[in-house]
């Protein structure tokens, strides 16, 4: 029966059909519900791993065992699994791998742009790219088969559009593939002298690869009687092109962007008069296009900044398009704020007004940067805090300077572990703070190694924090609770004082979360209050000043009591338990 | 048939997947071909959010550009205000007029303009204004305001009640199946 599925619930559909028994992830957005939704299918062995390199490297050693295995990340998350796999492009595979990456192009929810395709190219790993539902679940079936038939670990590039879409699929069934492991040290133990007897194959597999893509059924043309215009495009981008322009001109529709074919594409290039390239991001087929000697027009026109749009691709093509009436009225932002009752924010109110220099990593807490907390200096990538934080203070005269990494549980099992040994190890004197909300909070609620429950939501081991910075060789680790303000002020005064590394792990579930009681919502006395907005600093969404008074929003308010303790009128009271 | 637009449009966390949902399994019951592209991570923190339904005979974008939609259906009043770009001249906007004040609002940095939803009107544009939270409230529950508003949107369609109602029940818990189908209704009489 056809049903409605977002692009990455295909994919795990694709998975599952496919027969991959072995999944390991770590989530990002816009890639986390290919593993949420494979892990609801009990054929299928499915984990959250500490991150995205880990994932890759046991889903090798599940396809080295002879499963077809997958992993899914989010175009960052590549990068830390760049190190694998390089050199599995190399090995190849026993049992089918495939590696499911979703770009973010107009950054909805990432901290860049980058464009996941340069990988294909660069570790000589073919790319499959989707450009709806239906195609995710074909596109991730034909993955093993391709990754089986070319000894090869394959891609599934998603984006954003695809990724968050639902469109119509049809499912199908299970088949069950199963393959027994051989030692063969030639093909596995990639040490020089087996490498360079490697490298040869992985050219002659890319020179295969390339007549496939010649002939392959996913990289089509779809006829257009004006062929004054031919146009080369994939993913979203082929969906804006016929949204635009319909059937009237001749499209080549790529299903695999690497390798790309080279016969097909100087004939397509031959039955029109201008080739025009629609990709969204980087210069990736023009510059393949520009290689091959062939005349196209494609980055003079289409920015490698941004999402498209259909509106967007009808004015570069040149097509006409309506607007509709833009209001005469100053509309305010609406940015994304921290959540009434985040235990974060009790924490970066006092970062703030202690005027730390706080070195952030990525979660939710980045929101942190955001006025009027404004409690961040930095956002680079996933554990960047500490060992930033670490050259920042070798780096500089620290005498008198509170300085702090910021960094979520998950984060700090991710690649956090690693920036506080080396702390340990090279005598820094910063303080990490751990904000340990108990979940994988920005990406949706995902477990992780200090939860205490697995993907699928049974009891799991359980890492402890503080014996861990302690084994680490760190003597200052102390927990807080955020909510209170008195107790996170004393800790940060002393740690940061101190001339050693010190822990302070800010410790409170995600006010999300949904086994957290909330209090009843704070009462605002307006005879007391007097709208000095002492309550106002701390960024709560559930605050507001009316008519010069503080009004609580009992409909968002969780009663965590922060603002309260601000309020040196006591104009903002904790209701009474009844 | 034409391809046919419909934005929802709100603050993260007020019940646009939901919404959408429903929306999506209504068509799917009805043979169309069916985009919705929702957003996920960190807008739905609070931020402005915007899911895009399409359908028709064959939809390609999942997205729905400016000028493009027959209906702006916004949980929020500032929230249609700041869409109002994207809806077709003929267009209608559906609008619940609940406000809530964005961060900057509530730190003094901006105003919430007043009288939105006469300048919209003002502006030529075709808007259906009513207060959905308060029958969301009166259904049992102010979460419901998503399926208040769908229910109002029925109105502008063909699809016969009973269509509508058998989506709601495959859409959502069993234990708040009664509690939907009121607000659903209260939405639809509006």
């Amino acid at each position: 029966m056809k049903t409605l599925m977002l692009g990455n619930e295909a994919v795990a559909r694709g998975l599952y059909e496919a027969g991959c028994s072995f999944v390991s992830s770590y989530p990002g957005t816009p890639s986390t519900e290919i593993t949420e939704c494979v892990a609801l299918y009990k054929e299928v062995y499915a984990e959250w791993a500490p991150n995205e390199k880990v994932a890759m490297e046991a889903a090798f050693g599940a396809s080295l065992a002879g499963k077809r295995s997958f992993c899914a990340m989010k175009h960052v998350g590549l990068n830390v699994a760049a190190d694998p796999l390089f050199t599995m492009g190399y090995t190849g595979v026993n049992g089918g791998m495939v590696i499911g990456v979703a770009d973010d192009a107009g950054m909805h929810s990432s901290q860049n742009e980058q464009d996941s395709r340069h990988y294909a190219r660069a570790s000589k790993i073919p790319m499959l790219e989707p450009a709806d539902s239906a195609e995710a679940l074909a596109f991730t079936k034909l993955a093993y088969d391709l990754s089986e038939q070319f000894d090869t670990p394959v891609f599934i590039k998603m984006c954003t559009r695809v990724s968050h879409s639902q469109s119509v699929v049809q499912p199908g069934e299970r088949i069950e593939v199963s393959k027994t492991y051989e030692k063969n040290p030639q093909k596995y133990i990639m040490m020089p002298g087996n490498a360079k007897l490697r490298h040869p194959i992985v050219e002659e597999r890319t020179r295969k690869l390339v007549q496939w893509a010649e002939t392959c059924e996913i990289n089509r043309i779809e006829e257009g009687a004006d062929r004054s215009m031919g146009i080369i495009t994939s993913s979203t981008s082929y969906q804006y092109v016929k949204e635009v322009c319909g059937d009237k001109y001749p499209v080549m529709k790529l299903g695999m962007i690497w390798p790309l074919p080279e016969q097909k594409i100087r004939d397509f290039a031959a039955s029109v008069e201008t080739l025009v390239i629609v990709e969204e991001l980087d210069s990736f087929v023009q510059t393949h296009c520009k290689e091959l000697g062939i005349a196209c027009v494609g980055k003079e026109k289409f920015s490698c900044i941004g999402e498209f749009s259909q509106n967007l691709v009808a004015e570069k093509l040149g097509v006409e398009t309506q607007t509709g009436i833009k209001l005469d009225a100053a509309i305010p932002p609406r940015p994304p704020v921290m959540c009434a009752g985040c235990p974060h924010r009790g924490l970066f109110y006092t970062l703030a007004k202690n005027k730390v220099t706080a070195l952030g990593d990525i979660g939710c807490y980045t929101l942190g940067a955001v006025p009027p907390l404004a409690a961040l200096d930095t956002t680079i990538c996933m554990g960047a805090s500490i060992s930033g934080m670490h050259g920042f203070t070798k780096a500089s005269d620290t005498e008198g300077k509170k300085i702090v990494a910021v960094i979520g549980d998950s984060t700090f099992m991710h690649s956090g572990m690693t920036g506080l040994v080396n702390m340990a190890y090279n005598e820094s004197c910063g303080t990490v703070i751990i904000v340990d909300n108990s979940i994988t909070g920005m990406t949706g609620h995902q477990q992780n190694p200090t939860t205490g429950f697995n993907l699928k939501g049974d009891p799991a081991a359980k890492i402890d924090l503080e014996t861990l910075c302690r084994a680490i060789g760190i003597r200052r680790v102390r927990v807080v609770d955020p909510y209170d303000l008195a107790a996170c002020d004393a800790a940060i005064k002393e740690e940061t004082a101190v001339n050693e590394p010190s822990v302070i792990i800010s410790r409170r579930p995600c006010a999300l979360l949904k086994y957290v009681k909330h209090n009843k919502p704070i009462i605002a006395d307006n005879d007391k209050c007097v709208g000095c907005k002492a309550c106002m600093k701390i960024g709560c969404p559930a605050i507001s000043m009316v008519d010069g008074k503080a009004k609580i929003d009992n409909t968002l308010c969780t009663g965590c009591g922060v603002c309260a303790q601000l309020c040196k009128l006591d104009a903002l009271q904790a209701a009474k338990e009844v | 048939m034409k391809t046919q637009n419909i934005m929802i449009v709100g603050v993260g966390g007020q019940g646009s997947l939901l919404a959408s949902k429903l929306l999506g399994r209504m068509l799917l019951q009805k043979g169309y071909d069916i985009k919705v592209s929702e957003v996920h991570g960190m807008s739905q923190r609070g931020g402005s959010v915007v899911t895009y339904v399409r359908f028709g005979d064959k939809v390609y974008s999942p997205v729905i550009d400016k000028g493009e939609a027959d209906f702006i259906v916004s949980f929020e009043l500032l929230e249609a205000a700041r869409w109002t770009e994207f809806l077709k001249p003929g267009g209608k906007i559906v609008v619940n007029t609940q406000t809530i004040s964005p961060m900057p609002v509530i730190t003094g940095a901006a105003e919430y303009p007043q009288g939105l939803a006469e300048k919209m009107q003002d502006a030529g544009l075709d808007v259906d204004a009513f207060d959905a939270l308060a029958l969301a409230e009166q259904a049992g529950s102010s979460k419901a305001v998503n399926i208040v508003l769908m229910g109002h949107l029925s109105r502008y369609f063909d699809f016969a009640e009973a269509e509508w109602l058998d989506a709601i029940e495959k859409s959502v818990p069993a234990k708040f199946l009664e509690l939907n189908k009121t607000a659903f209704m209260l939405g639809r009489n509006a």
